[in-house]
């Protein structure tokens, strides 16, 4: 017979668990998402005008060095310190991306580059990259049938 | 006698301990007492699981060393570990040339062996055992979380697996702190389903075992110098003493938590510390140490938080257990009822 949950003593814990200190961390995610997209408006002004890119290749050069500084940060082990300040103020900019297919690469390493480096490259990045190409396609079909008419 | 509660006629000793930490471990307030400090987390090793399986046969080996005597005179080896189909301990006891015993009760493995140790010699099938877990921060939260490079936050309630392993080993002869009483824990789950609220959801396996005990046994928190917990961390302990408190018994100024003992209370990222090596290296050093110099009777409750990740990622709840012993260094004849 299965254990009945105990509500009485799940509502104490719920009242009584220590939770995530909301300002500050709302502070720290604004303060270090807000420098490192500063860091990629910094690359697109210094591109545009240094090497006179624009539109897509100025927009793909950003992201791409962007996402090499992710990498090389996670290679460099600094990048989940960053992450355990920054209160997913790290997490969302591109370059958590980076560092989330890094990561587990690194990671599984020891499993071998076939089964481990490779199969579990996106075990994190996966479903973002599942659920982002999904909505993409949802919100295309809308914009298709909203102006059909 | 209750239903769960053994008695030791024989009062098994304990005879040798030998306990490995890792970096932080060694770092934080127990690492003067631990037998082997690691600078490197890998202990030479290439990966994780290679380093947490050589900690555990350090232990182990290093153990049985210390109580000068050498395998031939070890009748079995009782071990388990937190990675899938116990790996570690098994691989460790590839070495050693004895019966080995796989025990799993995820982080109450060191109080669950020590009570089959102890009926094993008290029963008078065996004469010395060796009881022994460990675990690793790094393999288990690759096991359990995420990678260690990964940019993520812990929750406020998290724990931090400890890196280390313990050895103890049990023998009918010989001077040491006794083993007196065991009490098997029952498998408690109040619904806690949040994987990173261990406390939470270990806490009332805790108080149900220990609530078992004093009423089986007609012994009050007061009978024991200590009652140490394994690893319910800061959080988790103020909850099992609640609810001990709810049954009629204070045991707030007696209770120590391996958990909470094992870092700097600075940290306060987390709860405390976690894993089967938690309560195994704060038990065999600090506690030992203890036990040995002055006249100590304690309880020993490590506390394991049954689950697996497809159970929590199939939304199952956390059913969480804890063993007991009793353990005596205080001199004359332990009392037998």
């Amino acid at each position: 017979m299965k254990q009945k949950p105990n509500e009485k003593y799940l509502q104490f814990v719920s009242a009584t668990t220590p939770t995530t200190k909301e300002r500050r961390t709302l502070l720290h995610a604004f303060f270090i998402g807000g420098t490192i997209c500063s860091v990629g408006q910094f690359l697109r002004y210094m591109l545009s005008y240094w090497a006179g890119l624009s539109g897509d290749t100025l927009a793909g050069t950003v992201s791409v060095i962007l996402i090499f500084l992710g990498s090389l940060l996670t290679g460099l082990g600094v990048y989940d310190r960053i992450g355990k300040f920054s209160g997913g103020g790290s997490i969302v900019p591109i370059t958590g991306f980076a560092n989330s297919v890094v990561s587990p690469a690194m990671e599984f390493k020891s499993e071998g580059y076939v089964y481990g480096v490779a199969a579990k490259m996106f075990v994190i990045a996966g479903p973002i990259i599942v659920y982002g190409v999904l909505s993409s396609v949802v919100i295309g079909l809308i914009y298709y049938v909203a102006y059909l008419f | 006698m209750g239903r769960g509660t053994v008695y030791f006629k024989s009062a098994p000793r304990i005879i040798a301990t030998y306990t490995v930490g890792g970096p932080k471990e060694s770092e934080g307030p127990l690492g003067k007492y631990l037998h082997q400090r690691l600078s490197d987390d890998k202990f030479g090793e290439k990966t994780f699981e290679k380093a947490e399986r050589k900690m555990l046969s350090y232990a182990i080996d290093h153990a049985v060393l210390s109580s000068a005597r050498n395998f031939d005179g070890i009748d079995a080896v009782l071990s388990g570990d937190l990675l899938n189909q116990i790996v570690s301990a098994s691989f460790a006891a590839r070495e050693f040339d004895v019966p080995f015993i796989g025990l799993y009760s995820a982080c109450s493995t060191m109080s669950e062996s020590l009570s089959l140790g102890a009926c094993l010699i008290d029963g008078g099938y065996m004469d010395t055992v060796v009881c022994a877990t460990g675990s690793h921060f790094a393999s288990a939260e690759r096991q359990y979380r995420f990678p260690l490079e990964l940019g993520c936050t812990r929750p406020p309630c998290a724990q931090w697996t400890v890196t280390g392993a313990g050895a103890t080993v049990l023998s009918k002869e010989g001077n040491g702190p006794k083993i007196t009483m065991a009490t098997f824990g029952r498998v408690v789950d109040f619904g806690v389903t949040d994987v990173n609220n261990m406390g939470a959801a270990m806490a009332p396996a805790a108080a149900d075992t220990l609530y078992r005990h004093f009423r089986e046994t007609d012994s009050r928190p007061e009978d024991y110098d200590y009652i140490v917990t394994g690893d319910l961390g800061a959080y988790g302990s103020s909850l099992m003493d609640a609810l001990m408190k709810d049954k009629g018994y204070s045991i707030s100024s007696r209770h120590m938590d391996c958990g909470k003992m094992v870092y700097h209370p600075a940290e306060t990222e987390f709860q405390g510390g976690s894993g089967a090596g938690c309560s195994a290296i704060t038990l065999n050093s600090y506690f030992y140490r203890e036990l040995t110099q002055k006249p100590i009777k304690m309880i020993f409750m490590a506390t394991g938080a049954l689950l697996s990740t497809t159970t929590s990622q199939q939304g199952e709840s956390v059913p969480a257990i804890s063993h007991l012993v009793v353990i005596d260094s205080r001199r004359g004849e332990a009392k037998c009822r």
